[in-house]
C-alpha cells in the first residue's frame, strides 16, 4: 500500500495523453479530483471515477488530483496515475 | 521454414507516447516493438514502463508486440523486465547484446515470470541487437544461447559509432558499406543458429530511394526483415521483401517439376532446358512461403 | 413527426417556413417556375463606380428587414463581409437576414451585430468558431437555416431564399462591372458561389481592390448583372484565402486511411477508363488522390472528370493527363488558382451547375466516386459534419449531401477515434447527409459497407481490406474510447438542417451546457 509524501506529476499535455498532478491530503479528506477535459460532458465522470478507483486500488484514501486530459484512453490514465503514485510516495 | 513467422518489418513505437502505442498495430507492420530504451529520457523511464505495461495489458493488438528494455547492466534493465513481463509481451528485445551469459540471465528471469504468471513455458521469445564488435564476435554464441532466441538484429548507428565511423547512405551499389561485414556476419550467425536476421533502421524518412536500395541490399545479404521507426516506411520495405509475380511464377514451376520428378522417381530434373538442383528447390520453397505469408500467393492460383 | 431519416421533427417551427419532412433523397419534385431578380435597366452614360460602401448601401435601397448575401470564395482571408456589415450598422439599418454561401473563422466579429439587432437571422451552409457557438446557444427570432451548396441555389432559384442585396468580394472588376477571381492581389480562383448571387439578387454590389479598365477578361460575372462598384483598399488577406500550396499530409494515420480509400476506389466496381470523381478538402481525402494517382498510373486508367472544391494536388493530376477536365466551384490553394488562370481544361463553373438538385442535371449526378470527411457517422450510415460532439454548430454541409446523393459510390474517410470520441456512434448529433446516400466508411481500424450495397460488398470481398459491419466498427470505437454519455438538449430549435431539396432533414436543438 502506498503513502503519499510529496506532490508529484506524470504524463504530458500532448494529445491522447493526460497530465496528472498528485498531492497528499489530510486523513479523512478523501480523494478530490479536479479534471480538465475536452470531452467533459461525454467522459468526465467516467475519468474522475477511474482516477479515484486507481488511487483506491493502491491503498490511497486521501489525495488531491489535478488532471488535464487530452483524449487519453483508460489504460493511459491508469498508467499515469500509477506513475504519479510511485513518484509521490517513498517506493 | 514454411511455418516461420513473417518479420519483414519490425517497427518501433516510443514507449512514453500514448498516441504511438495505441495506434501501433494499424499500419500493417509484421512486428512492433514498444521501446523504453533510447526513445525515453532518463527522467521518464518509470512512466514509459507503466504506460507500455498498461497498453499491452489492456489493448488487443492485431500483430506481434515486443518490448525493447534497457540493457540489464543499466539501472533500469531488471526493473523493465520485472514490470513488463507481467504484461506478457510476445518477446523481449535486448539492445547491445555482447555475451551468451546476458541471454541466459534474461532467459532465467523470463522462465520464472512464465511460472509465476502461468504463461505457457517458452512462449516469450528474445530478439537481440548487436551493436558492438564484441557482440559481433560473440554473435553465434548469443544467437544460440537460449531456445527463446528468435532473431538477431543489428543496430547500425551504434555499430558504426563503435567502429569510430558513421552510418552512411552510400548509393545503390555501396549502400552503407561500413556495415557490410557486420551485416553478413549477423546473417551467418543467425542462420547457423536457425533464427532470423533483422536489419537496422534507416532514419531519413523522406529519402525513400535510399531506403529502397538499402532494403534491396539487405534482402540480398539474407536478412528476413528490417527495423523501421515510421509507418511510412512499411510499404516500401514490404514491397522489396515480397517476391515479385515473376519470382512466384518461376518458383511455382520449379516446385511443380520437382514434385513431378519425385512421383516419377526420375533422377535429373530440368525446367526450360536448365537443370534444377536442390538449392534451387529450397529457394523456390522459401519464395512461395514468403509470398503466402505476405498474402500474394495461394497454392491453387498461379 | 418522424421524417424518413428517423428524426423527430416538429410539425411547425417558429420563424421557419412550412415544415416538409425529409422523405428520401429523390422523393420531392419541384413545382412552379424559377424565381428571379427584379427587372432593371441601366442606360448609357450611367456611372456604376461609387465612392464608398456607405454610398453603395444607400444606392442599393437596403432597408430594415431585408436579406443580404456574400460569397465565401475568399475563405479566412475575407474582409468584405465584416466591412460591409459594420458599414450597414453605421447606417442604422437593422433586422437583416444574413445569407452568405458560408461563414468562416473570421466572422466571429459579427456577433455584436446579432446582439444589437442589425442582424436577426442567418442562412448558410456552415458555421465556425464563436459565431457557431453563439448561434447554437442564443435564440434569434428565427432558427439558423443550414443548407448544402446545392440546396442553397435551389432555395434561391425557387424563391424560398430571396436575396435583396448581394455584396460581392471581387478580386478583379472593371469599371462597368465585369468580374473575375483569377487576377488581383486577393485572387481566389473560381467565383462559383458568387456567380449564383450575382444572377439572382435584386441588387448586386461589387467590392473590389483591383478596379481595372473596361473590359476585363476573362469574365466570370458579367457587367449586365452588376449594379454598383466600390473600390476599397483591400478585400482580403491572401494568406487567409489560400495557405500556399496545399500539401499532402504526412500524418501516418491519415495516409493509412487514404491508402485504403484509394484501394476501395480501385476495387469497388467503378474504377474504369473515363470515370468521374470528387475528393473533399480534408487531409485524408486529399491524400487519397496521392495513392489513387499511383493506381491510375499502374492500371493506365484516367478520369474524364473531377469536380468539387479543387486542391492543388488535383491540378497535378490534370497536368499529368490523369484527369481530363476539372470543374471548379472553389479553388483551395495557390496552385489551384494558378491552374484555373492558365489551364483551359481547368474550368470555372457556378454552383447550380455543380450541385443544384432542381435543375436539369448537376455535375454531381455524373460522379462515380466521391471521398468526403465526417465528424460522426452512425450505424445507419447517417453522416454529421455540422455539429460537434457537444451539439455545437461548428462545421459546414458544403457540397457533402449533394455529392453523396449524386455519386454512385460515396466514401467517407475519418479516423475511428479523435481522442476519446468515437467517429462511429449509435446516433449522430445531427444528420447532415442521410445514410441512404452513403456507401463506404473507411477508418484507420476498419471499413464498413452500407448493407444496402451488396454489389460493393461483393466487389470488395477479396480486396484484402479489413471489411467489417458498421456495428463492429462502432463497438471497436466504444471499446477503445469508452461509450460517451448522451448530450442533453432543450426543446429550443436553434438550427434547421434542410436536405438539398428543401425538406427538413434534422433540427439542431440547444444543448444544455
Amino acid at each position: 500500500m502506498s503513502k503519499l509524501v510529496r506532490t508529484a506529476q506524470a504524463g504530458t499535455m500532448e494529445s491522447t495523453d493526460i497530465l496528472v498532478v498528485l498531492a497528499p491530503a489530510e486523513a479523512g479528506a478523501g480523494i478530490q479530483v479536479e479534471l480538465v477535459s475536452p470531452t467533459m460532458r461525454q467522459h468526465g465522470s467516467h475519468i474522475k471515477q477511474l482516477i479515484a478507483k486507481t488511487l483506491q486500488a493502491a491503498g490511497i484514501a486521501d489525495a488531491v488530483v489535478h488532471a488535464t486530459e487530452k483524449g487519453a484512453m483508460d489504460c493511459t490514465i491508469e498508467a499515469r496515475i500509477k506513475t504519479a503514485i510511485k513518484r509521490a510516495s517513498n517506493e | 521454414m514454411a511455418k516461420e513467422k513473417l518479420r519483414r518489418t519490425v517497427m518501433y513505437a516510443a514507449g512514453n507516447n500514448p498516441g504511438l502505442l495505441q495506434n501501433a498495430d494499424i499500419y500493417g507492420a509484421d512486428s512492433v516493438i514498444f521501446d523504453v530504451e533510447d526513445s525515453v529520457s532518463v527522467m521518464e523511464k518509470d512512466s514509459a514502463r507503466d504506460l507500455v505495461y498498461h497498453a499491452i495489458k489492456n489493448l488487443q493488438y492485431s500483430c506481434e508486440i515486443g518490448v525493447r528494455i534497457n540493457h540489464i547492466s543499466t539501472p533500469w534493465g531488471y526493473d523493465d523486465l520485472e514490470c513488463l513481463l507481467a504484461a506478457k509481451p510476445d518477446y523481449i528485445r535486448l539492445p547491445k547484446g555482447e555475451t551468451g551469459d546476458e541471454i541466459r540471465d534474461i532467459d532465467n528471469i523470463i522462465t520464472k515470470a512464465e511460472k509465476e504468471y502461468g504463461y505457457e513455458p517458452g512462449s516469450i521469445q528474445i530478439m537481440v541487437s548487436v551493436e558492438t564488435p564484441k557482440g559481433l564476435r560473440n554473435a553465434y554464441e548469443i544467437a544460440s544461447a537460449s531456445p527463446r532466441m528468435m532473431a538477431l538484429a543489428i543496430g547500425g548507428e551504434d555499430f558504426s559509432a563503435s567502429l569510430k565511423t558513421e552510418k552512411t547512405k552510400g548509393n545503390a551499389i555501396t549502400a552503407g558499406r561500413e556495415l557490410f561485414v557486420a551485416r553478413s556476419m549477423i546473417v551467418f550467425a543467425a542462420r547457423e543458429a536457425g533464427i532470423q536476421a533483422i536489419d537496422s533502421v534507416f532514419s531519413d524518412i523522406r529519402d525513400e530511394e535510399t531506403l529502397r536500395n538499402e532494403v534491396q541490399l539487405v534482402k540480398e545479404l539474407g536478412f528476413d526483415g528490417k527495423s523501421c521507426v515510421n509507418p511510412r516506411q512499411i510499404d516500401i520495405i514490404h514491397e522489396v521483401f515480397t517476391p515479385s509475380e515473376k519470382e512466384i511464377h518461376y518458383a511455382h514451376r520449379v516446385l511443380g517439376v520437382f514434385e513431378e520428378a519425385q512421383t516419377k522417381k526420375s533422377g535429373v530434373i530440368a525446367l526450360d532446358g536448365k537443370m534444377i538442383d536442390m538449392p534451387m528447390v529450397i529457394r523456390a520453397q522459401r519464395v512461395l512461403a514468403l509470398a503466402t505469408a505476405a498474402g500474394v500467393y495461394r497454392k491453387e492460383e498461379a | 413527426m418522424k421524417n424518413a431519416a428517423g428524426r423527430e421533427i416538429p410539425v411547425s417551427i417558429q420563424g421557419y417556413k412550412e415544415v416538409k419532412p425529409y422523405a428520401g433523397p429523390f422523393a420531392t419534385q419541384p413545382d412552379g417556375r424559377m424565381a428571379g431578380p427584379k427587372l432593371k435597366a441601366v442606360f448609357p452614360g450611367t456611372e456604376k463606380v461609387l465612392k464608398s460602401i456607405e454610398e453603395a448601401i444607400d444606392a442599393s435601397g437596403l432597408r430594415d428587414g431585408m436579406t443580404i448575401s456574400f460569397h465565401h470564395g475568399l475563405r479566412n482571408g475575407d474582409y468584405v463581409m465584416n466591412m460591409v456589415i459594420s458599414a450597414i450598422a453605421r447606417r442604422g439599418i437593422k433586422n437583416l437576414t444574413l445569407a452568405p454561401s458560408s461563414f468562416l473563422d473570421t466572422n466571429d466579429e459579427l456577433i455584436p451585430y446579432f446582439e444589437q439587432g442589425v442582424l436577426i437571422a442567418a442562412e448558410t451552409s456552415g458555421l465556425r468558431n464563436k459565431l457557431g457557438r453563439f448561434l447554437t446557444l442564443n435564440q434569434l427570432s428565427k432558427p439558423t437555416v443550414i443548407r448544402s451548396h446545392g440546396g442553397r441555389v435551389r432555395a434561391i432559384e425557387c424563391g424560398e431564399l430571396k436575396i435583396d442585396v448581394t455584396f460581392i468580394a471581387a478580386p478583379t472588376c472593371d469599371t462597368y462591372g465585369n468580374i473575375n477571381g483569377v487576377d488581383g492581389p486577393a485572387a481566389c480562383g473560381s467565383m462559383g458561389y458568387a456567380m449564383v448571387d450575382a444572377r439572382m439578387a435584386d441588387t448586386v454590389v461589387a467590392i473590389t481592390d483591383n478596379l481595372v479598365d473596361h473590359p476585363v477578361f476573362p469574365v466570370s460575372i458579367p457587367q449586365y448583372q452588376v449594379d454598383y462598384i466600390v473600390k476599397v483598399d483591400s478585400i482580403g488577406n491572401p494568406a487567409g484565402i489560400s495557405s500556399g500550396a496545399l500539401r499532402v499530409t504526412t500524418n501516418p494515420r491519415d495516409l493509412h486511411i487514404a491508402k485504403m480509400a484509394a484501394k476501395v476506389i480501385e476495387r469497388a466496381g467503378y474504377f474504369k477508363p473515363e470515370f468521374a470523381m470528387q475528393l473533399g478538402a480534408g487531409a485524408a481525402s486529399v491524400a487519397t488522390g496521392k495513392y489513387l494517382r499511383e493506381t491510375m498510373l499502374r492500371e493506365k486508367i484516367r478520369a474524364r472528370l473531377a469536380i468539387g472544391g479543387i486542391p492543388g494536388p488535383f491540378c497535378d493530376l490534370l497536368d499529368e493527363g490523369l484527369i481530363g477536365t476539372l470543374f471548379d466551384v472553389q479553388s483551395f490553394d495557390l496552385r489551384a488558382i494558378e491552374s484555373i488562370r492558365s489551364n483551359p481544361k481547368h474550368r470555372e463553373y457556378e454552383c447550380s451547375f455543380y450541385a443544384n438538385p432542381w435543375n436539369k442535371g448537376a455535375m454531381v449526378n455524373q460522379l462515380d466516386y466521391v471521398v468526403l470527411g465526417a465528424t460522426e457517422v452512425d450505424t445507419n450510415f447517417n453522416v454529421n459534419v455540422m455539429t460537434d460532439s457537444s451539439g455545437i454548430m461548428m462545421g459546414a454541409l458544403g457540397g457533402h449531401p449533394d455529392a453523396s446523393a449524386g455519386a454512385k459510390c460515396t466514401i467517407i474517410v475519418a479516423p475511428l477515434l479523435r481522442g476519446r470520441l468515437p467517429m462511429v456512434t449509435d446516433a449522430v448529433q445531427t444528420i447532415s447527409t442521410p445514410g441512404e446516400t452513403v456507401d463506404v466508411i473507411v477508418t484507420d481500424r476498419g471499413i464498413a459497407v452500407n448493407p444496402n450495397r451488396a454489389d460493393l460488398l461483393e466487389n470488395l470481398k477479396n480486396s484484402g481490406l479489413p471489411i467489417m459491419s458498421i456495428e463492429a466498427l462502432k463497438e471497436k470505437a466504444y471499446a477503445l474510447g469508452g461509450k460517451p454519455e448522451k448530450i442533453e438538449y432543450s426543446d429550443d430549435i436553434m438550427g434547421v438542417v434542410e436536405y438539398r431539396d428543401g425538406t427538413v432533414l434534422d433540427v439542431i436543438r440547444r444543448p444544455i451546457l
